[in-house]
C-alpha cells in the first residue's frame, strides 16, 4: 500500500493518463467503534472502508456498485465530508481536504454536493422549495445579493425541469419524482463541479427512474459535471457509467471501464453480481444457486473478505488479503490472488 | 374450472361520511393449478390490495365492495372468519416483503413453525418439529436443526426470508401469494431467493402469485403476467409474449424505460408525468394524460379488456413502439 501512497502519479485505469483527478482517495479507511459489551474487554470495530484508492476523472460518471454494507455510501459520505475518515487522504483538484478546518473547507463545499436516496427524507417538510434551494447559496456564497440568490434559484429550477411556481410550495405537495428533481436542484444551486449521487433513483417508481436518469445525463452534458454514482443496480451502471468500482465489505474488488467490466468481468464477485441480474428473456434463474452470506463486518476474516463465497478460494485467500492490482492484459484493476 | 377465479373484484375505502373511493377497480383473473402469475405495477397501482382482497384481509375501514374470489369453486369472500382460517395460511400461504416484520422477534424460529403447524394440523409436537426441520432443509438453510432455536435477529436478511418461505411451505399449500418477496434484499440474495421459490413451486406443483415492480424478476419466474395501473388491470397474458410484444402503451413504455433495453449512452425512453393518485383519477382511461396515443375516445370512456389489453389503440406488432 505504501507504494501507492508515495507514487506521484495516482493510479488511473488506463496507462499514460496525465489528467489530474478531480477527486482522489488514498488508503482511505473508515472504522466505526461499536459499543463494548460490559463483561468483555474486546473493543469491536466495524471496518466500513478498508484502504480504498480511487481516482475520479473530471467529467466522468464513476459508479460504485455493491450490496448493502459494502461501504459504498460511506465512501460517498467520506468524500463529501459528512464522515470523517479514520485514516488515509482525500484530495479535491489536487488539494488535500480531509484535514481541513471548516473555514478553509467551506469554499470547497460549493463545488461538491450530494443527492440522497430518499427524497421523502432528504427535504425538510416545513421548508418551501425556495428556502430549501436558497439556503446553500446564502450559506456557501455569502457574497451573493438577495436578487442574485433569487436568480440562481430560478435558473436551477428551470434547468432541472421544475416549474417556477413550485417555489412557494412545500415538499408534501410533490410526488417522489418531483421531490427528487428538487433535491437535484438543491445540489446544483451552488454550481458544483462534482456530485455524489447516492442511489438517487432506487426509491422511485419504475416509470419515474428513466426521467431522473435522463435529467442527470442532460445536466452532465450541459454543465460538465462529474458524478460519483452509488448504486446496487448493475443495469443502470451499464447504461450510465464511464467507469465502475465493485465494492465488497469495505474494499474495492474490481475497477474498470464499464464496457470492459461487463464484457470481461475478472473478479469472481463481479461475476456473481452480473449473474444475479434478472433477464427479460428469462431462464437464468433455472440453475440452482448456493446460498451466500456476507461475513460479519465486525470480525472480518484476515484473508480475502469474499473467500467464504468464492469458488476459486484457496488457503492463500484465507490467509492474506489481496490488494487491488493492475492486470497486465486489460485495463482492469482487481483485488484477487487468482485472476489474470 | 380454474383453481383460482377472480371476477370483477373491487375494494373501496370511505371518503367523508357518505362517499366511497375505489382502490381496486374491477380486477378479474384465472389461475390454474401450479401456474405462476406475475402482477406488476407502480406503487399505488393496487397490486398489494389485490393480494389482501384475495384472502379477505382488507383492513377496516376498507372493504371488498364487489366481486368474487373463487378458490376451488368456493367464494372466499362468503366464508366466516373461522372457515377462512382453514384456507388462509394453510391452503393459501403468503410471503411478505420484509421478513423482519413478518417474523415474531420474541419467538424462536422453531416455536413459530411449530405453532403454525399445530394451528392447522392435529399433530404431535415431535412430528411438527420434524416437519419444520425438513422444510428448513428444503429451503437450503445450513445446520437447520440448530436454527430451530435461533431468534429472527440472529439470522441475516436472506436467511430470514428463507425461514419465511419455509413457514409458507409448512402446510403444503396449493397457492403462494408473494408480495415483493425480494425487494428488501440484495441483488445476489434476490437471485438466490427467487431461484429457490421457482424451484419449489415447480417441484411441488404450487401455484404462485408474484407481486413485484421488477419486470426482470417476473420474466424469470412467471408464465402469466398482469400489468396494473391505477387500480385496474391494463394488460394480461403470457409473460414472454407481453414482454416481447406489449400491446398496451403503458407496458411498452415501462419496458422501453428499462436501462437494459436502451443503447449505452443514449437517452432512455421516459413516460411523461406520473401515475395519478386514486383520489384524483381522470375521466376515461386513467393512463390517457401520459399516453402518446390517446384520443377523444380515451379521454371520455374507459376501454374494456379485449384480447388481453384494455386500450382503444393497442400496439399491434412487436416492431411498433410508443
Amino acid at each position: 500500500m505504501t507504494e501507492v501512497k508515495t507514487a506521484p502519479e495516482p493510479m488511473a485505469a488506463t496507462g499514460g493518463e496525465t489528467d489530474q483527478p478531480i477527486v482522489e482517495t488514498r488508503g482511505l479507511e473508515v472504522r466505526f467503534a461499536l459499543p463494548t459489551h460490559f463483561l468483555s474487554r474486546e473493543k469491536p470495530v466495524l471496518h466500513a472502508l478498508n484502504t480504498v484508492d480511487v481516482a475520479i476523472k473530471p467529467g466522468e460518471t464513476f459508479c460504485v456498485v455493491g450490496e448493502s454494507g459494502c461501504g459504498k455510501t460511506t465512501l460517498g459520505r467520506a468524500i463529501i465530508g459528512l464522515q470523517e475518515p479514520s485514516a488515509g487522504e482525500i484530495y479535491f483538484n489536487g488539494q488535500r481536504i480531509d484535514q481541513m478546518d471548516e473555514r478553509t473547507r467551506k469554499p470547497i463545499r460549493r463545488d461538491m454536493q450530494m443527492v440522497f436516496q430518499n427524497p421523502y427524507a432528504s427535504l425538510n417538510p416545513r421548508r418551501n422549495v425556495f428556502d430549501t434551494l436558497a439556503e446553500p447559496v446564502r450559506h456557501l456564497m455569502p457574497e451573493k445579493s438577495t436578487s442574485e440568490v433569487r436568480a440562481q434559484v430560478e435558473d436551477v429550477l428551470s434547468a432541472t425541469g421544475c416549474d417556477p411556481s413550485w417555489q412557494r410550495r412545500l415538499p408534501h405537495e410533490f410526488s417522489g419524482g418531483q421531490r427528487q428533481r428538487i433535491a437535484i436542484a438543491r445540489a446544483l444551486v451552488t454550481n458544483p463541479a462534482f456530485i455524489v449521487a447516492d442511489e438517487p433513483i432506487s426509491a422511485l417508481d419504475v416509470s419515474i427512474q428513466a426521467q431522473i436518469l435522463n435529467l442527470l445525463t442532460d445536466l452532465q452534458a450541459e454543465r460538465g459535471l462529474t458524478y460519483l454514482f452509488i448504486t446496487h443496480d448493475l443495469s443502470v451502471v451499464e447504461h450510465f457509467g464511464t467507469r465502475v468500482a465493485v465494492m465488497y465489505l469495505g474494499q474495492v474488488m474490481e475497477l474498470a471501464d464499464t464496457t470492459t467490466l461487463f464484457a470481461t468481468p475478472k473478479h469472481p464477485y463481479t461475476r456473481l453480481l452480473l449473474d444475479a441480474i434478472p433477464q427479460l428473456e428469462g431462464g437464468s434463474f433455472d440453475k440452482p444457486r448456493t446460498p451466500g452470506e456476507l461475513p460479519d463486518p465486525v470480525n472480518l476474516p484476515k484473508g480475502c473478505p469474499f473467500a467464504a463465497r468464492c469458488p476459486l478460494a484457496t488457503d492463500l485467500c484465507r490467509q492474506e488479503r489481496p490488494r487491488l492490482r493492475q492486470l497486465e492484459t486489460t485495463a482492469t484493476q482487481v483485488a484477487c490472488h487468482h485472476t489474470e | 374450472m380454474a383453481m383460482l377465479e377472480i371476477d370483477d373484484l373491487r375494494v373501496a375505502f370511505p371518503r367523508g361520511k357518505t362517499d366511497e373511493i375505489e382502490a381496486l377497480r374491477g380486477v378479474s383473473l384465472r389461475l390454474e393449478k401450479g401456474e405462476r402469475l406475475g402482477v406488476v405495477g407502480e406503487s399505488g397501482a393496487g397490486k398489494s390490495m389485490l393480494a389482501f382482497a384475495i384472502l379477505n384481509l382488507i383492513a377496516e375501514p376498507g372493504r371488498v365492495s364487489h366481486g368474487e374470489v373463487r378458490f376451488e369453486g368456493e367464494n372466499l369472500l362468503d366464508l366466516s372468519d373461522r372457515q377462512i382460517r382453514s384456507i388462509r395460511g394453510n391452503r393459501i400461504s403468503m410471503i411478505f416483503q420484509d421478513p423482519m416484520v413478518t417474523l415474531n422477534p420474541v419467538l424462536t424460529i422453531g416455536q413459530q413453525m411449530i405453532e403454525t403447524l399445530k394451528a392447522h394440523r392435529r399433530i404431535s409436537r415431535r412430528e411438527a418439529h420434524r416437519l419444520s426441520v425438513e422444510k428448513l432443509k428444503m429451503v437450503a438453510i445450513p445446520s437447520a436443526e440448530s436454527r430451530m432455536d435461533a431468534y429472527p435477529h440472529e439470522l441475516s436478511g436472506g436467511l430470514r426470508q428463507r425461514v419465511v418461505i419455509a413457514i409458507a411451505l409448512l402446510t403444503d399449500p396449493e397457492l403462494i401469494i408473494a408480495d415483493e418477496p425480494t425487494t428488501a434484499l440484495d441483488v445476489t440474495i434476490q437471485a438466490e431467493i427467487m431461484a429457490l421459490i421457482l424451484k419449489l413451486c415447480r417441484e411441488n406443483d404450487v401455484a404462485l402469485i408474484l407481486i413485484t415492480h421488477d419486470l426482470g424478476v417476473v420474466a424469470e419466474v412467471t408464465q402469466k403476467l398482469m400489468i396494473m395501473y391505477a387500480g385496474k388491470c391494463v394488460e394480461a397474458g403470457d409473460t414472454q409474449t407481453i414482454i416481447g410484444n406489449p400491446k398496451h402503451p403503458y407496458t411498452s413504455g415501462l419496458l422501453q424505460a428499462l436501462p437494459q433495453k436502451a443503447e449505452r449512452g443514449t437517452k432512455l425512453y421516459q413516460i411523461p408525468g406520473s401515475m395519478p393518485p386514486i383520489t384524483a383519477l381522470p375521466n376515461g382511461c386513467p393512463y390517457h394524460p401520459r399516453c402518446p396515443r390517446a384520443t377523444e375516445e380515451c379521454r371520455a370512456f374507459m376501454p374494456d379488456m379485449k384480447q388481453g389489453v384494455a386500450c382503444y389503440h393497442p400496439l399491434l406488432s412487436a416492431e411498433e413502439t410508443v
